[in-house]
């Protein structure tokens, strides 16, 4: 019991801190994955700008699927969510609490990949390099209009012919890029200043109910894990019951079988139990092939023999008799 | 017992984030695995598609499979549903959950290797390049030239080294306009599997919760059942083995003491341990004899009752009279296997 109380105590103080850290490690990942990312303007009329505001919006929908679904809680609060009233009232606003706490945390890398996008602002450029206002910039301002669409759609592409010693183009792209900074820095104090409003203004709303919520949400995460838990101490348990039932039927069979010699039973433990009636090489081959073509019944119960029980059986069997406690 | 126990409870508690870990390497090798690789379009009309598709699909159906080999519990599957009835039923939904779980697991390293492959676009390069829309894109002051000659110019596209149609279409523009198709490709593809994912995720306690719960714990069981079962006749193996060849160096000992027309060995007042240990064999001769019919001669699986251990042979003093004669008929069967 005590190496139990350890490990759940582990559990419930750690429990936070694994969401923080997975929610961490993906945020690396989404710089990562941002700078390992082959940015590629088609620098083409429309393509442009679907290419643009899709490399900017596509990865944020991808990164914030992937933080519900690599967050445990999110399982659980669907769980409590559906599961039927039974014998336990469900209190919204620990769902509410749950469902809050998970998409906040999986909203910080998206938002990271916006936020790093703006910075460098090649997005931006590609999406927008043919919106700019031809007339604020020399190299632009005299061609035809589907001219100056073909070179703006350009600009992203220092290599590319025509541009390649254009020194508007330049000047079109640090605009761009000035605009795109601005915004990127507008978002970051924006969110920031949330947070920290957030933070600070909470405790003056309904700091008990937030308490019992967060209280209940831990409860019922803690209480999803010690069932898991259970379940599989359980099925050890059964399993071993199961077996040695096995081996006790073949060997009352062998000795139906085998000749009978007096026995100096006396004292005898499990192991040499196994052995003393299976002791030969034809019965052991009998027991392998046994096990292979009849399985035991699951029913571990005493006056288990060896009738045709299913699985349903196996619900006559009291829980209360192995949880060990 | 207690051991086992831990290390038990602790293989089961970490079995999923073994098999996660598992997933989590195998993506890692298949991305690394592609950029390893060294992608070598052939810039030929009717190859560079079969090249193209073939690195993009053939090496994700291999990383499947071999996600299947790794998964040790593919034979756990097989096993449960190639198994006769017996007495047990069976339960064909812990089949399907069991083989659901592998497969979804199988599905990452595959996942990562066609993303990563569409998002870098080389393959999508080399496989669609005869098909650039040469109207749109290209000089359309270039005189024409036949679809065959076309196809060859614009298969080379991947290839710059070698590229002759820059009046036609210039290489960069083809290049760019391919790689922004992939590239889009590449995230819708990411995009859709997440949202699969995701739907399969949080679907699931919204449906067949209960039915989930028992699917898992029976796979479980199956688990832990198998592996105790080994244990179990791992113990009965060693058990076994150490009793047939206490026995052998038993009836050695007492066989040769007879052929040999030796006294009855004398059992020591005191017999320390190491006496018993040396059962009965005290001299080379005896020992050699004892080593070469081991190897020639090996006794027969059959372990006969009075066997267990008293260490001094049945050439003791209380046995009743009716034993000897049966160890002996035995002893004798044995050699006459020779």
């Amino acid at each position: 019991m005590d190496r139990f109380r350890m490990i759940f105590q582990y559990f419930q103080s750690n429990s936070e801190s694994v969401m923080n850290g997975i929610c961490g490690l993906l945020a690396l990942a989404s710089v990562k994955m941002y700078t390992c990312f082959d940015f590629s303007c088609p620098c083409l009329p429309w393509y442009n700008m679907a290419y643009g505001l899709g490399i900017m919006f596509v990865p944020p929908i991808a990164l914030f699927l992937c933080g519900l679904i690599l967050n445990r809680q999110s399982l659980v609060m669907l769980e409590e969510w559906r599961r039927p009233q039974g014998c336990r009232k469900k209190d919204l606003a620990v769902i509410r609490y749950m469902c809050s706490s998970i998409m906040q945390r999986a909203m910080i890398a998206p938002v990271i990949w916006i936020i790093v996008t703006l910075l460098d602002g090649k997005c931006l450029i590609c999406a927008f390099s043919s919106s700019v206002d031809p007339e604020k910039f020399v190299g632009f301002a005299n061609a035809s209009l589907v001219q100056v669409q073909q070179l703006l759609a350009k600009v992203p592409c220092k290599d590319d012919e025509l541009m390649r010693n254009n020194t508007s183009r330049k000047a079109v792209s640090k605009y761009l890029r000035c605009w795109s900074q601005a915004l990127g820095w507008s978002i970051l104090l924006i969110l920031i200043v949330a947070a920290f409003l957030a933070c600070w203004l909470r405790p003056c709303f309904n700091q008990a109910t937030l308490l019992q919520a967060r209280h209940w949400s831990n409860y019922i995460d803690i209480e999803q894990k010690i069932f898991e838990e259970t379940c599989c101490e359980h099925s050890r348990l059964f399993a071993h019951k199961c077996i040695l039932h096995f081996f006790e039927s073949m060997r009352q069979e062998m000795k139906l079988h085998s000749f009978s010699l007096p026995r100096e039973g006396e004292g005898a433990e499990g192991e040499e139990n196994l052995l003393r009636d299976i002791t030969n090489k034809d019965q052991v081959n009998k027991l392998l092939k046994m096990w292979y073509y009849e399985k035991p019944p699951l029913n571990v119960s005493q006056a288990t023999q060896r009738h045709p029980l299913g699985r349903d059986q196996c619900t006559q069997y009291k829980f209360s008799q192995h949880t060990g406690v | 017992m207690d051991k086992f126990r831990m290390i038990f409870q602790f293989l089961q508690s970490n079995q999923e984030s073994f098999m996660n870990g598992i997933c989590g390497i195998m993506a890692l090798a298949s991305a690394q695995m592609y950029s390893a690789f060294d992608f070598n379009c052939p810039c030929l009309p009717h190859y560079n598609l079969a090249y193209g598709l073939g690195i993009l699909l053939v090496p994700p159906f291999i990383l499947f499979l071999l996600g299947f080999v790794l998964n040790n519990n593919v034979s756990m599957l097989a096993e449960e549903w190639r198994r006769p009835q017996g007495q047990r039923g069976k339960d064909p939904a812990v089949l399907r959950y069991m083989f659901c779980s592998m497969a979804q697991r199988a599905m990452i390293a595959p996942a990562v290797w066609v993303s990563v492959t569409l998002l870098d676009g080389k393959c999508i390069t080399c496989a669609f390049c005869t098909s650039v829309p040469v109207e749109t894109l290209g000089n359309t002051s270039h005189p024409g030239l036949s679809q065959g000659e076309m196809k060859r110019v614009l298969a080379r596209i991947p290839c710059k080294e070698i590229y002759n149609g820059q009046e036609l279409i210039a290489n960069e523009v083809a290049v760019r306009y391919l790689r922004c198709i992939s590239q889009a490709l590449g995230w819708c593809f990411v995009l859709l599997m997440t949202t699969l994912a995701f739907l399969v995720r949080s679907l699931r306690p919204c449906f067949t919760q209960a039915a989930f719960l028992k699917s898992r714990y029976w796979s479980h069981y199956i688990d832990i059942e198998r592996k105790l079962f080994d244990e179990t006749c791992a113990e009965h193996a060693r058990s076994f083995a150490k009793v047939c060849i206490q026995q052998f160096f038993e009836g050695m000992s007492t066989d040769l003491a007879s052929a040999h027309c030796h006294p009855p060995r004398k059992a020591p007042a005191d017999v320390g341990e190491a006496a018993e240990k040396l059962l009965g064999i005290t001299d080379q001769g005896t020992m050699n004899t004892a080593l070469k019919s081991w190897h020639r001669c090996k006794p027969p699986l059959h372990l006969h009752p009075p066997a267990l251990p008293s260490g001094n042979g049945w050439a003791g003093e209380e046995q009743p009279p009716t034993h000897p004669p049966v160890p002996r008929r035995e002893m004798a069967a044995y050699y006459s296997r020779v």
